[in-house]
Formats: structure tokens, sequence, C-alpha cells
């Protein structure tokens, strides 16, 4: 059998900032995950018990973030949407019967991956946000209003469930599109795979070559 | 600041299951605090300190006589000191003790993420369980009262536990016993709603109409009372006027929590059923069994 033709999606760089992305935000889910319902509150022993999930959350959103502006800064012009996108997203539903044929000509990215690129990039932003209001060592917490702290509190704890729902949705559609995952654990795609599934940037990168 | 076995845990942070009930019959306890006989000497202060064995950092003199200035993790209960003008020229210097209200609904406790780390007793006492807090300050943004302090030292979060210790084993809380003028009582809760309701009363005969009990009902009522010269403005000694939980709290802290698991728990359930029904999809190239149409019953 012929050794399928490979096309480069992303750059070492690239694959590496999303990969401390997924690290840390594992990390800093688990560890806030269980300050928020107590049936998760077991998600501290890995990190050696409260006071160290307590202590090490932060430093692993802060993480987080410098990773995710690493992959905003080189991933967020292809993300734009375009007045095409709309044309997909009225044929989303039909998407998610499996009917791959029925949909528009994509791009670099569809219009579901777009919306998963700004939902994360704007959750991230008020858990940065929000996180360095309630970190008590930086000693900001403790120059604040408590009404700010509260609706700081209850917004961190919102996009975060947004930011954890997202993921599920971007990580679900590796799992559902067959020969999407190495293109984050190699770099490349195969060429057939880029035909079915963004036909509109596989005529891009041929065309430049 | 620990379980003590003689008091009954009847609320645990953090925890979502019942704690034991088959003993129910300990009395609710209150502490009353009359402002009206209080002559701001700090006895209880320092009574406080010298039964939790605290000692706080000397401070520096601001030019008022609040001494230290504010709640700290090593000061439970502080003097505050009021110059205040109910009615135009009829100047009144007001004290007030203040410390931890022991709320029948607690606010610290509702926020606190790690279980067990603040427990309420059947007698009715809120008490932090030091080794099993985390020190993330939840407790801070529950507390209608601004009660809570955390340590920099153990990032720990302590305030006033009515002396549970002493009322275990059948004692007043310490600021009670040494109060001079008698300021300070303590009793079930019934005696003590009863005591301030007559003491309100005595000084509406002396000529302030508006005395009364401060037992804020939006938490439930509370296990610290205070008899009031001026009930209508309890904001003129620094109190909330409408002494409750925060609605945010409320929701982060309530129907956020079922809300937002359901959603992460439904969103993985949705995925497994969706990729079961629809299966993946696959490249067209790769000529997968998935593209070829099914015929139903060949």
């Amino acid at each position: 059998m012929m050794s399928p033709k490979l096309l480069r999606r992303y750059s070492d760089g690239e694959r590496m900032s999303h990969w401390l992305v997924a690290l840390t935000f594992v990390l800093a889910t688990l560890s806030g995950l269980a300050l928020f319902h107590p049936s998760l509150f077991f998600f501290t022993v890995p990190f050696g018990g409260g006071q160290w999930s307590r202590f090490l959350h932060p430093f692993l959103g802060i993480l987080m973030t410098l990773g995710f502006l690493l992959l905003f800064v080189k991933l967020w012009r292809a993300n734009r949407v375009t007045p095409e996108d709309r044309v997909w997203r009225r044929h989303m539903v039909r998407m998610l019967r499996g009917d791959k044929a029925g949909m528009p000509p994509a791009g670099q990215y569809n219009y579901g991956q777009k919306l998963v690129f700004w939902v994360m990039a704007w959750s991230l932003l008020v858990l940065l946000v929000t996180g360095v209001l309630l970190w008590r060592m930086l000693g900001i917490p403790q120059m604040l209003p408590i009404d700010l702290l509260r609706a700081a509190v209850l917004l961190h704890a919102v996009s975060a469930v947004v930011l954890i729902a997202a993921t599920i949705m971007h990580v679900y559609a590796v799992i559902w599109v067959k020969g999407t995952a190495r293109a984050m654990t190699r770099g490349t795609v195969t060429e057939s795979w880029a035909k079915t599934n963004h036909p509109l940037w596989h005529q891009e990168v041929s065309k430049g070559r | 600041m620990s379980v003590m076995q003689s008091l009954d845990v009847v609320a645990r942070s953090a925890t979502t299951v019942p704690t034991p009930q088959v003993r129910t019959r300990a009395p609710e306890v209150a502490k009353l605090i009359d402002e009206s006989k209080c002559i701001g000497c700090k006895a209880c202060q320092v009574a406080c300190m010298t039964w939790n064995d605290l000692r706080d950092e000397v401070g520096e003199n601001v030019g008022v006589y609040d001494n230290p200035t504010n709640l700290t993790p090593s000061s439970w209960t502080v003097m505050r000191f009021f110059e205040v003008e109910p009615e135009a020229g009829s100047l009144e210097w007001l004290i007030r003790k203040d410390g931890c209200f022991h709320c029948e609904d607690p606010g610290c406790l509702k926020a606190c993420p790690s279980p067990g780390a603040i427990v309420k007793y059947s007698n009715g006492i809120v008490d932090f369980i030091s080794e099993h807090c985390i020190g993330c300050g939840y407790c801070v943004k529950g507390c209608p009262f601004d009660i809570p302090r955390i340590s920099a030292a153990d990032n720990k979060a302590y305030k006033c536990t009515l002396c549970s210790d002493r009322v275990a084993v059948g004692r007043e809380p310490a600021c009670v016993k040494t109060c001079p003028t008698g300021a300070i009582s303590f009793g079930t809760k019934a005696d003590m709603v009863a005591y301030g309701e007559q003491r309100a009363g005595e000084l509406q005969e002396r000529g302030f109409q508006n005395a009364g009990l401060y037992n804020p009902e939006g938490v439930g009522g509370t296990h610290v009372m205070y008899v009031l010269k001026h009930a209508d403005q309890p904001q003129m000694v620094g109190l909330p006027a409408v002494a409750a939980i925060s609605p945010m709290v409320a929701v982060w802290k309530g129907v956020a929590k079922p809300l937002a698991v359901a959603g992460m728990v439904g969103a993985f359930v949705a995925g497994f059923f969706h990729y079961m029904k629809v299966g993946p999809i696959e490249d067209k190239a790769e000529g997968s069994a998935a593209d070829r149409p099914v015929k139903e019953d060949a």
C-alpha cells in the first residue's frame, strides 16, 4: 500500500504550546473543580491535599493562559469568522447527523472550530482577570470590596464551566473526526483528511507548491 | 478550633450526606451583648486572648479607642467605638463588641469547599476546624458580617469560637465570664431572646424609642445577638441593615453547583451517545464501510 501524502498543519512551536495548554488545563481544571463541588473534592488528592491544590491552582492557570497566548497570536487570524461561515452554521445540524458530504466546504477552520477557539479565548480572559483578583498570595483580594470578590468568584466558576464544556466538545471532535489527532501529535495530516474536512484549506496549501 | 465529641455536629461544610443525627436534644445557646451596658473597657478582648492563648502584634494608636483597629487572625473580638448623632445636636458614643455572630444559616459554611473545615454544632455554635482549612478565603466571601480573617503565617481562617470548648463542658464563654458590667449574657437562645426583648423594652421606657434586639432573620437568626439603642439604624454601629448571604454566593454555592456538574457530565454522555449513534467521520479516500449505504433488511 502506498504511504499517504502528508500535509503540514501545525509547526512544532504551535504543537508544544497546544500541549502546554492541554496539560495545564487538565491540572487547573481538576484542582479547580475540587473546590467547586464537594463530590469532586477528591481531585485534591493527586495534588497533595486541599492546601496544595489551592496553592498550585493559580500557577497552573497562569501557565495555561501563557500557553494559550502563544497559540492565540499564531492562530487568531485563521479563526476570524467570515460571511461564508454563516452558511456552515446553518448546516450545523446536518454535520451532527454525520452527513459530512452535505456540508459547505470549510477553509483552515470550520465555523464550529472557530466558535470553540473564541469561546476558549474569552473564557480564559475572564478566568485570568477574576483569578488574579482572587489570588490571596498577591495581596489583591485583601484590598478589594467584598462584593467585587463575590462577583469575581461567581464569574470565575461560570467561565470555567464554559471553558470545560468547550474543551469537551473540542476533544470529542478529535475522537469523532478520524485522522485529526495527528495534526497535533505529529504536526501533519493526510491529504485525504484535508480534502474531506477542509477542502478550501487543501486547495490553498496545494496551490502554494 | 477543634472537634469536641460532646458537641454534636448538625452541619458540615462541603458535605452532601447527613451528619449523625441521633442526638438532637442539645439546647441552642446564644450570647447577648447589651450595648447600653457596655463601658468599652476591653476586658472581653483580654479574656478572649487569655482563654484562647492568642497574642496579637502590638499595633499603633490611631487616635481613637479602637485597639486593635480591626479583627485579625489572632484578635477574635474587638470593641468598635462610634460617635453618632441620631438626632441633630444629640451626640452619642456607642460601643459595639464585634466578633462572629454564629448564624443559624452560616454563609461561611455554605461557601467553604473543604469537607468539615467549618461545622455547626447542635447548640448553634459555628466553628472552624483548622486542620481541614485550606486557606482559600471562600468563608470571607460567604460571611455577611466580614468576620473571618486568614492568617498570613499558616493560611488558615480564624474567628471567634464562642468558646466552644468551654461551652462543651458547661461553662460560659470567656468574654461573658469576665465582663464587669454584665453587658454580655449567655444562656439558651430562647432565654436570651426573651431577656433581650425585656432589656429593649426597658430602654424604650427610658427614652430610646427605637431600642431593640438585633437577631437578623436574613441568616435565620444568630447565636450572638445585640440589644441596640437604635435598632432601627444598625448601620450606626457598623452592622448591615439587612444581613443575609449575598445572592452571588447563594447562586455560586447553590444552584450553580448541580447545574454545572450536570452540564459537564451531560456533555460527556451526549458525546458518547452521539458517537455510538452517528459513528466517526472518516476520509472519503479510505473508502471505509461507513461511506457505503446500508441496505436495511438485506
